[in-house]
């Protein structure tokens, strides 16, 4: 059963940059916003999806669905195609409202999440189908990252007053950091739209990763890679976490990549969470078997709609 | 013989006041560049500033005194648009947004005329319209400064875009709103700052177009100028809009008087559009614009 070979086979083989630590460490150092991973209690979860239902016409495509993501945690949403996934990361970014329950950022409820402020609330997303702003500079992209945090008005840019000029200098610097840290060092000064598609994938993680934030939202990160790639950007993920203590929250259809990586694993299946626990539960879990790794033929091809 | 001298005449007459084409192109530009939205009131905001800063003058407010009440104007347009327009319209189809702006343009006209009257106003900005020689080619004095003006315009908004955070910002929204959303830049604060800079643009335009054309209604028909520059040079390029202007006031000039007598004259007014028409079949995107490419 190629399902169960594919399940058994953990991933130790995940390779971790050896000199990734130490950059991002440096980078913490001259960060821009000071990080302590123990300020944030751990009795608040940093996303909280509470009761959250959504239908579009007859259609349930969210049933009830709870999740908690802990600080530091890295917590894989997985499911067959149309399972709700990505149902679920509009309503937690506020693409969509749901029509009962309410999300939590950080203990503040939303009933419907307000988009424009998330960058706000520290949290931070890549997109399933890149979304680099391709006509700049990888590290001009990586600087927009920290667009939420700009506090020099306008007319301070033009005329270059002090303030201005010191909050631009500081946020080269975080972004040069970044750069450093995932290996963009040679093509920071490159249009990000020319770049091969795994190195603009890592850009994309660079912008969200520069504003520390945190809760970073993974929308099928390895889609589309190589098998270094996908092993590289494991590498990048997890030292993030380890570093910043950034809650993740990691959509993918990988289950190599998700088993060896997550701390916790929720499963959807038409729109209901049929499993949440840790790797080792949800694969000996029955449901989760019946559901979605038996059939993990469907899982990478994309069977099912 | 080929009259060179004659010749280089009528490119440079063409070149700068292609300049002044470009000028109103770059206010399509900067819209268009930002929020996607053609913004067909361009040339009201054109004559608006235009008849504002008249009115003024002839009201005895001192040239520069004018000139900040009506920048003040226009600023104040630009931010009355985003939130009265743009913000209650964000995510509908383009059509809908340029239907928008085309009502706008007539609401500007309207409010333009209630305010100021329908009479036509001379502007004088104090440039006499004297040509002058070099190595035997006449150059209008006038053409020269509008020319100069526009092209330090140009400059400073190239600048603007290329080294401040705000610059980089208006290209990254370009580039991807939904990506400039989730990262934090206030798309309301963008739009208002690009259509205030629209505004300043008009305001330039709308004083060099009016003291040569004299400020009036038909002022703002100037819009439909910029519509070929921008078919050649493309919607959302900078550098197109000033390309595409002086081609556009080449091809002009020199078709009028070299290929015009074929036609009887007169074929100053539309040679552009013949041009454009035929540059669209060849080259949709224009010389610099960005080619869509549609992902399924």
């Amino acid at each position: 059963m190629p399902g169960a070979s594919a399940l058994r086979q953990r991933p130790d083989a995940v390779l971790t940059p050896r000199d990734a630590t130490a950059a991002l460490k440096a980078a913490i150092g001259t960060g821009v916003r000071a990080q302590d991973p123990s300020a944030s209690t751990a009795a608040t979860p940093v996303l909280a999806i509470e009761h959250v239902s959504l239908a579009f016409g007859g259609v349930t495509a969210l049933a009830d669905i709870n999740l908690d993501v802990w600080p530091g945690e890295i917590h894989a949403v997985i499911g067959p195609n149309g399972a709700g996934k990505s149902s679920l990361l509009n309503v937690v970014t506020g693409l969509y409202q749901p029509d009962r329950g309410r999300v939590r950022h950080g203990g503040r409820p939303f009933a419907h999440v307000p988009t424009a402020r998330l960058a706000r609330l520290g949290v931070a997303r890549t997109f399933q189908n890149l979304s680099l702003f391709k006509g700049l500079t990888v590290l001009d992209n990586i600087v927009m990252g920290l667009s939420a945090e700009v506090r020099s008005s306008f007319l301070g840019q033009i005329f270059g007053v002090p303030a201005a000029a010191r909050e631009e200098r500081r946020h080269r610097a975080a972004a040069g950091e970044i750069v450093e840290f995932l290996h963009l060092t040679e093509v920071a000064d490159r249009t990000a739209g020319g770049l091969p598609y795994g190195i603009q994938k890592r850009v994309e993680l660079g912008r969200a990763l520069v504003a520390k934030p945190k809760l970073l939202l993974l929308d099928e990160p390895m889609a589309g890679m190589t098998l270094t790639e996908k092993r590289e950007l494991t590498g990048f993920i997890r030292t993030a976490r380890d570093t910043y203590g950034t809650s993740i929250v990691l959509i993918e259809h990988d289950i190599g990549v998700v088993m060896g990586l997550s701390d916790r694993v929720a499963v959807l299946d038409y729109g209901r969470k049929i499993a949440d626990g840790t790797p080792d539960e949800v694969q000996a879990d029955q449901a989760v078997i019946d559901a979605y790794l038996g059939v993990a033929h469907d899982v990478d091809v994309g069977g099912g709609i | 013989m080929f009259d060179y001298q004659f010749f280089l005449e009528v490119l440079i007459g063409g070149l700068l006041s292609g300049i002044m084409y470009s000028l109103v192109a770059l206010g399509f530009v900067l819209i268009y560049k930002t929020s996607g939205v053609l913004n067909f009131a361009q040339g009201s905001m054109l004559l608006f500033a235009a008849l504002t800063f008249v009115s003024l003058v002839e009201r005895g407010v001192p040239f520069w005194g004018a000139f900040a009440a009506t920048l003040g104007v226009m600023v104040l347009l630009g931010v009355a648009v985003e939130r009265t327009i743009l913000r209650p319209l964000v995510n509908q189809p383009p059509i809908t947004l340029f239907m928008a702006t085309l009502g706008l343009s007539y609401v500007i006209e309207g409010v333009a005329q209630l305010l100021w009257g329908t009479q036509v106003h001379g502007l004088d900005l104090g440039i006499e319209d004297s040509p002058f020689e070099v190595y035997g080619v006449l150059i209008s004095q006038f053409d020269l400064f509008a020319a100069a003006v526009a092209g330090s315009l140009v400059a400073a908004f190239s600048l603007f875009f290329r080294y401040t955070r705000i610059g980089l910002a208006f290209r990254a929204v370009a580039d991807d709103q939904y990506a400039a959303l989730a990262v934090g830049l206030r798309l309301p604060r963008v739009w208002a700052i690009v259509w205030t800079a629209a505004g300043v643009v008009a305001l330039v335009a709308g004083l060099l177009w009016g003291a040569r054309l004299g400020v009036q209604f038909s002022l703002s028909l100037v819009v439909l100028k910029a519509l070929p520059v921008l078919v050649l040079g493309g919607f959302d390029s900078i550098a197109g809009a000033i390309v595409g202007g002086l081609l556009i006031g080449a091809i002009e000039k020199l078709s009028e008087v070299y290929i015009g007598p074929y036609f009887g004259g007169g074929i100053e007014g539309w040679a552009a559009y013949v041009v454009a028409l035929g540059f669209l079949l060849i080259r949709p995107a224009g010389l610099f614009g960005q080619k869509l490419v549609e992902r399924a």
